[in-house]
Formats: C-alpha cells, sequence, structure tokens
C-alpha cells in the first residue's frame, strides 16, 4: 500500500483533487436547486407543484450513470461538446438535487402550518415568511440526512470514471492495471475517499449539536 | 479531551482494518494443481472478452461469448482434456482478469492480451497465439491519418484502461490528451459523441469495429507488435506446458488457419497469409 502511494502519488493527488473539486461544485448547485424545488412542491400554485414533483420523480429514479452517459454521449452529439468531468458534475447535480429537494421538504413540511398563518398575519408577504420564519427552522430539522446526502453526493462523484472524468475512481483504475497491484490500489483510494468524508461527517454532526 | 481522543480513535481503528485488510491479498494465493484440478473435473475455466467483435463477443440472442479466442480455447481443450473435455467461459476486462487468475475464478486468461515483461513478472505467458499491432480508429473524412498526425497539442486520444495500447500511445503521441475508458465499446461510443479524435487499440479489435460500424476506419497501419499470449498462474509449471502444447497441435493440424479464416476473411485490409500458421 505505501508503495502505491510512493509511485503514484501525483495520479492520487490529481484524483483527490478533481474528485473535491467535482463534489464542491455539486454540493452547492444541488443544494441551490435541490432547495429551489422543495420551496416550489411546497407552493399553492399548483402548477408550479407539478413542475417541482415531475423533476424529483425524473432525477430521482433514473440512475445516475444513466444521467451521466446522456450528458457525455448525447448532448456532445447534438447540442454542445462538454468534457467528461462537466457532464459527470452535471448528472451528479441533477442527481443528487433530487434528493435534496426531498429532503428539505420534508423539513418544511414539519414546521407547524400555524408558523406560516402566524407570519402572515403580522403582515409578512408569503416569501418573507418563508425566508425568514420556515426555512431557517426548516434547515435546523433536516441537517442529518442533509448530511447523508452529501456523503452520497461525495462518494457518487466516482461516476466520473466512468466518462474518463480523472477523479479518484479514474485514477484507481489506472494505477490498478500498470501497477497489478489491484487490492492495495483500491485500499489506498478507499483511506482517501474515507479522509474526504470523515471531515464532512464530524462536521455535519458539530453542526447538528450547535444548532439543534 | 475524551472527545477528542475517542474520535482519533476510531480513525485509527478504522486505518488498521483498512491495512489489516490490504496485508491479506497477499497470503491468499492457492497453492493448487490446476492441470489436476482441470482433468479430475474435465473442464478448464477460461477468461475471454466479451465485449470484443472477432476475439470474443457476448451473443445476446443465445448468451453464448464467439469469436477467434474462443473457438481457439475449445480446440485446445479438447487437446489438453480429450474429445469430451469441456471449456467454461468467463467474462473479464482488462482490469479484472489478472486479479481473476490470481484468486483462481479462472484457469488462463486468452482476453487479447499482450506478452509484456511487465506483465511476464506476475502471470506465465504461453507462446503468441495472434501477432497484433497498434493502429488508430478514426471517422471517415477524420485529417487525421496516421499515429504521427495525433502528435498535437489538443488532440484526444481514446483508449481503454488497463489495455497496453494506452502506455504505447503516450510514447507515440505525447502531446496528445489519452481518455481511458472502461471497455471498448464506451471508447466507441465516445469516439462517435465527438469525445476523441482516435481511438486507438491494437488493429485485430479495431478491424471488428469498423466492420460494425460503417463511416470508421483503421488508418495509417500499425505502429507497433503486440503478440497476444495465454497467461496461467505462476507456478502452474504443467498446465502452461500443455497449453503450449495444446496450440501447437492445433496449429499443426490446419485447425488455427481454418478458425482465422472463419473469423477474419471477410475483414477489409487483414494479413491472411501473414497471420495464418
Amino acid at each position: 500500500m505505501i508503495s502505491i502511494f510512493q509511485n503514484y502519488g501525483g495520479e492520487l493527488l490529481t484524483g483527490l483533487g478533481q474528485t473535491l473539486l467535482c463534489s464542491i461544485i455539486a454540493l452547492i448547485f444541488a443544494l441551490i436547486i435541490g432547495s429551489a424545488f422543495a420551496i416550489m412542491e411546497t407552493m399553492p400554485n399548483k402548477f408550479a407543484r407539478v413542475v417541482a414533483r415531475v423533476y424529483i420523480e425524473v432525477f430521482r429514479n433514473i440512475p445516475l450513470l444513466v444521467i451521466t452517459m446522456f450528458f457525455y454521449v448525447v448532448i456532445p452529439m447534438y447540442i454542445v461538446k462538454i468534457s467528461g468531468f462537466a457532464s459527470g458534475t452535471v448528472g451528479l447535480t441533477l442527481y443528487s438535487s433530487a434528493f435534496i429537494a426531498e429532503t428539505v421538504r420534508s423539513g418544511i413540511q414539519s414546521v407547524d402550518p400555524g408558523q406560516m398563518e402566524g407570519a402572515r398575519s403580522t403582515g409578512l408577504s408569503y416569501w418573507q415568511s418563508m425566508r425568514y420564519i420556515i426555512l431557517p427552522q426548516a434547515f435546523r430539522y433536516v441537517i442529518p440526512p442533509l448530511g447523508n446526502q452529501f456523503i452520497n453526493l461525495v462518494k457518487n462523484s466516482s461516476v466520473l470514471a466512468f466518462v474518463a472524468g480523472f477523479d479518484l475512481m479514474y485514477q484507481a483504475n489506472v494505477i490498478a492495471s500498470d501497477s497489478l497491484q489491484s487490492m492495495s490500489t483500491y485500499m489506498c483510494v478507499g483511506v482517501l475517499y474515507l479522509i474526504l468524508t470523515l471531515p464532512l461527517s464530524y462536521y455535519m454532526r458539530h453542526l447538528e449539536k450547535k444548532l439543534a | 479531551m475524551r472527545k477528542i481522543l475517542s474520535r482519533v480513535g476510531l480513525v485509527v481503528a478504522l486505518l488498521i482494518m483498512v491495512v489489516s485488510l490490504g496485508a491479506c491479498s497477499s497470503t491468499s494465493g492457492s497453492k493448487r494443481d490446476v492441470l489436476k484440478d482441470d482433468k479430475q473435473s474435465n473442464t478448464i475455466t477460461w477468461g475471454v472478452k466479451a465485449d470484443t467483435k472477432l476475439f470474443g463477443l457476448m451473443d445476446v440472442k443465445d448468451n453464448q461469448i464467439k469469436g477467434f479466442e474462443v473457438d481457439l480455447a475449445k480446440a485446445m481443450t479438447k487437446e489438453i482434456l480429450g474429445k469430451k473435455g469441456k471449456a467454461r467461459f468467463i467474462q473479464v476486462t482488462s482490469q479484472t482478469r489478472m486479479p481473476l487468475l490470481a484468486n483462481g475464478n479462472i484457469d488462463a486468461i486468452m482476453a487479447t492480451m499482450t506478452i509484456t515483461p511487465q506483465r511476464a513478472e506476475q502471470v506465465d505467458f504461453s507462446r503468441s497465439y495472434f501477432d497484433a499491432g497498434q493502429a488508430i480508429l478514426v471517422k471517415d473524412g477524420s485529417p487525421i491519418k496516421n499515429v504521427r498526425s495525433l502528435n498535437r497539442k489538443g488532440a484526444v486520444v481514446l483508449g481503454v484502461v488497463g489495455s497496453n495500447s494506452v502506455q504505447n500511445i503516450k510514447k507515440f503521441a505525447p502531446k496528445a490528451r489519452v481518455l481511458q475508458l472502461s471497455d471498448y465499446s464506451q471508447a466507441l461510443t465516445a469516439l462517435k459523441s465527438g469525445q476523441g479524435d482516435a481511438l486507438t487499440t491494437d488493429n485485430g479489435i479495431l478491424y471488428g469495429m469498423s466492420i460494425e460500424n460503417p463511416g470508421y476506419s483503421v488508418v495509417g497501419g500499425t505502429f507497433t507488435k503486440e503478440p497476444y499470449g495465454i497467461a496461467t498462474a505462476k507456478g502452474q509449471r504443467p498446465f502452461h506446458n500443455a497449453i503450449n502444447h495444446a496450440l501447437t497441435k492445433v496449429e499443426n493440424s490446419g485447425e488455427y488457419n481454418k478458425l482465422i479464416y472463419k473469423w477474419f476473411h471477410n475483414v477489409k485490409g487483414f494479413d491472411m497469409k501473414g497471420a495464418e500458421r
């Protein structure tokens, strides 16, 4: 295992960087898109609810790999040329955003409806009550399940390996076939994924204790 | 303080688990006599490709892997075990074939595997059973005419992870960017969708792709020699010798040439006379 780190340190580091970059981009956008669809799903407007429902059901129920392959193969053929890294990151963002939307929705709905009524009766608009009264409480409720989604997202970024996105898993496949030491290579990569996910896991735990 | 200690403890425990698991891998190699076992069960288990036209391709209609390598393996099984010997086929990829051989899931690899000194340290190779060479496949009308025109900044070459050809292309076109996909069908899909300028691997495999996909052709001839060998686990001398012996017999009986004709006679640009033995 040590020899893998010594001989392929550069490759592993590139892989770690690409995985981290993809995860951060996907995490930020998935959180924004997911929250937006969660709010739409709880809106009084029926049209908005239907649009959100369709989006969530489509991206939640198609395998991540299929979404990614669609962006890698079909989009460059007809629309615009995008690299493996970009298609993987877009696929991961859309896929994760559907799960995050469902998580955040459950948070919004677990806030007592009386809160909204109370806020509206003090003269706040619907958006103001959402922004200042409902959402802060909703996010606090859903920190633990949201943490799960974030960790899943980091691990799911290994889909980049399929579309030559130069991430950790891609480098692992390359190194394993080059060094012919599959077992120790995948062990190394497992440790590197732990290095990415464990701090995230601890941070979410810390956040949960601080806010709840 | 206690909290921090317990956290550090958890991380250390996880690391120890991972490292000790890693250490297991070196001791799991079993000492068995493959030839004796195979004679007893009257079956040889071959690791073959299932995604490679002409060599080993899964026929979805009857779920059988078909190709030159599969037929050659069947003929060699009959030489080693007698007329009633059975050949069992397990699908492998460039990445999985070495681990599968090491842990005994397959007895031998016949999966378009080039004999290289580096690989020969891990497995034993038979004599070459097919002399391939690396080439490139491009879309018809592409400005790329041979491997030299790929050697420029911005050129993207597609290959398959774990194959010898991705190492070679770095020598012949060091300026090109190499993308390694997980198997040949993936690589071909990527070529079709414009993710790369050329696909590189052994010519035998590329010919298979150009038959299936009009509009794509092999250009520029071969630029390396890639002799394919049958790999067996280290320390299986009797089985290794039996394989070499069986290969000679299949070649001498004329069966080898029949199989070459069966699979390659309608391939455009294939050198039949050069391939016959």
